[in-house]
């Protein structure tokens, strides 16, 4: 008797890739078609699976940055140095070529306008990209949440979603962008330089007594200093929502 | 200098909702060694042959998950597990 | 038949020698850094090597009197249980025949106890007659925290998790018994070219 296979509610499926932006040199955003796909939450991500001709495998996870769109999902990678899947999606995929992937996947690390506020969230280099997806929500949605975007460059070419942030600190309501950048910055650069550190955050963080819930995601050190700086300025640490990308270089 | 090379619970999240059959992140897990309560979301993992969850207040090991033959297989070190609302 | 990306295939991998490269195993010229917890940070000061257990007297080392043991460089190929091999990989390190010269031992196995918590076990024969070191430098340089500095266990011609990292003692026993990743599902021996990855292979 031919055995069924339990149906799983997280299945590998194949999404098709219908735009390709480059967002800087290194950084490109896949739009993704799944068919079936059923909506997702901002801050949830995919794990994608690349399988070679000989069956070798390789698996990463994505946040996804876009809010819900239908069957779409949009990713934004990180070409690696020294990465085997990051070179591959931001270099050989094209758009018409298939993907595998599965998701989404998150309960923890997710916001939606009806979670509240007011909204700190604080972005590493690419771990901005689940963080997009929350702020492009909150602008989408009617959402009055304040909103605080803080953002760590290493160098003003790295800014990713540049004027898309731009044009959101200007016109949408009860929501700010600071971007630092940490490694060099361009002649007449007037904004921050440095990282997000105790006497930086203190003027930027809202204040503990508004309660805010923060959302930090990037490289893993940077998300433990800045998770233990606002916990030192007496913020709740059960508030504060934490998603470290591992090691990056650089 | 601080270890940088971990990553979160978050990072399990494929895995173990193949393992429950349901998204596992926001389960809230109590640590056997400390009683902490974190999500799994919170907790610390590290990769080595398999993923090891730590908990993040005492360090000690709270779940370990390794893939034998293509199966995955979870040990865990928990005083109680508590799925999300779902 | 399951999906194939296109156009996608693992890093370039260093040509090699299939005598060299395990069943299952790729090359790689990274050193991949895996690990069960936090990197231990251990001053020189404090640092000792033990030798205790089922022997006659226990021994004990400070990094002052184990860096003036005789050592080695070796030239050796490593091999991942998570399927990355490492070919000509550059140690220095002070053999194990030399930390047990003299003992009296009524043991047959041994569990390598590290800083931090981990452990591994051994049959005392793997890590007698030339096949085991305590290393020191890696590729020429002090061997980093990351990769198990100030010294680590090397045993190459067993899965690199048998090689355990920030080593604080060698303990003798009479029987054996499974360490960190024996006891979550991972062969008790662990030989790469047998392919001996998980408890039953």
């Amino acid at each position: 008797m031919a055995r069924t296979a339990i149906l799983r509610r997280l299945t590998w499926t194949v999404g098709k890739v219908i735009a390709r932006v480059d967002e800087t040199a290194r950084v490109r955003s896949l739009t993704i078609d799944v068919p079936g796909w059923t909506g997702h939450l901002p801050g949830q991500h995919l794990d994608v699976r690349l399988t070679a001709e000989d069956g070798y495998q390789a698996q990463r996870s994505y946040s996804i940055a876009t809010p819900g769109d239908g069957s779409h999902v949009t990713i934004t990678v990180e070409r690696l140095d020294d990465g085997e899947a990051s070179p591959y999606l931001t270099d050989v995929l094209v758009v018409g070529d298939q993907i595998e992937l599965r998701g989404p996947i998150g309960g923890y690390f997710v916001w939606e306008p009806g979670r509240g506020g007011p909204l700190l969230l604080v972005a590493g280099g690419s771990g901005i990209a689940p963080l997009m997806a929350m702020l492009r929500s909150r602008v989408a949605a009617p959402s009055d949440v304040a909103v605080r975007l803080l953002c760590s460059w290493r160098s003003a070419a790295d800014v990713i979603y540049a004027d898309e942030l731009d044009a959101i600190a200007a016109t949408a309501e009860g929501v700010s962008i600071t971007h630092t950048l940490t490694q060099s910055a361009p002649d007449g650069w007037t904004g921050r330089r440095g990282r997000y550190d105790r006497k930086a955050l203190s003027q930027l963080a809202w204040p503990r007594e508004q309660e805010p819930l923060t959302y930090v995601c990037g490289p893993t050190g940077f998300v433990e200093a800045v998770a233990s700086v606002l916990v030192e300025l007496g913020h709740d640490p059960g508030r504060i929502l934490t998603e470290r990308f591992g090691p990056t270089g650089g | 200098m601080t270890d940088e090379t971990h990553f979160d619970g978050n990072a399990l999240g494929g895995l173990l909702d193949e393992v429950f059959g349901r998204e596992m992140t926001d389960a809230l897990a109590c640590c056997a060694t400390c009683e902490s309560v974190h999500a799994i979301g919170a907790m610390l993992v590290y990769r080595g042959a398999g993923d090891v969850m730590r908990c993040p207040t005492c360090q000690n090991v709270v779940m370990v998950a390794v893939t034998i033959r293509d199966r995955a297989r979870i040990f865990s070190a928990m005083r109680w597990l508590q799925p999300g609302p779902g | 038949m399951s999906f194939i990306s296109r156009g996608f295939q693992r890093r370039q991998a260093p040509a090699a020698p299939s005598d060299r490269v395990p069943p299952g195993q790729y090359v790689t010229r990274d050193f991949p850094v895996l690990s069960a917890g936090p990197t231990p940070r251990i001053g020189l000061d404090e640092w000792r090597l033990e030798l205790v257990g089922a022997l006659d007297q226990p021994r004990s080392w400070s990094w002052q009197e184990f860096t003036a043991l005789t050592a080695e460089d070796i030239t050796v190929d490593i091999h991942c249980v998570t399927k990355w091999s490492k070919l000509d990989s550059a140690w220095t390190g002070v053999p194990v025949d030399a930390l047990l010269d003299g003992v009296e031992a009524s043991a047959a196995f041994v569990v390598a106890h590290s800083y931090g918590g981990y452990t591994t076990n051994l049959p005392l024969d793997d890590l007698t007659g030339g096949k085991a070191w305590v290393a020191y430098r890696y590729d020429g340089e002090p061997l980093e925290p990351e990769h198990g500095g100030p010294a680590r266990l090397l045993v190459p011609h067993l899965y690199f998790w048998k090689s355990a990292k920030w080593l604080r003692a060698l303990e003798l026993r009479q029987d054996d018994g499974p360490g960190f990743w024996e006891g979550y599902g991972y062969h008790n021996y662990g030989d790469p070219w047998r392919e001996q990855r998980y408890s039953g292979d």
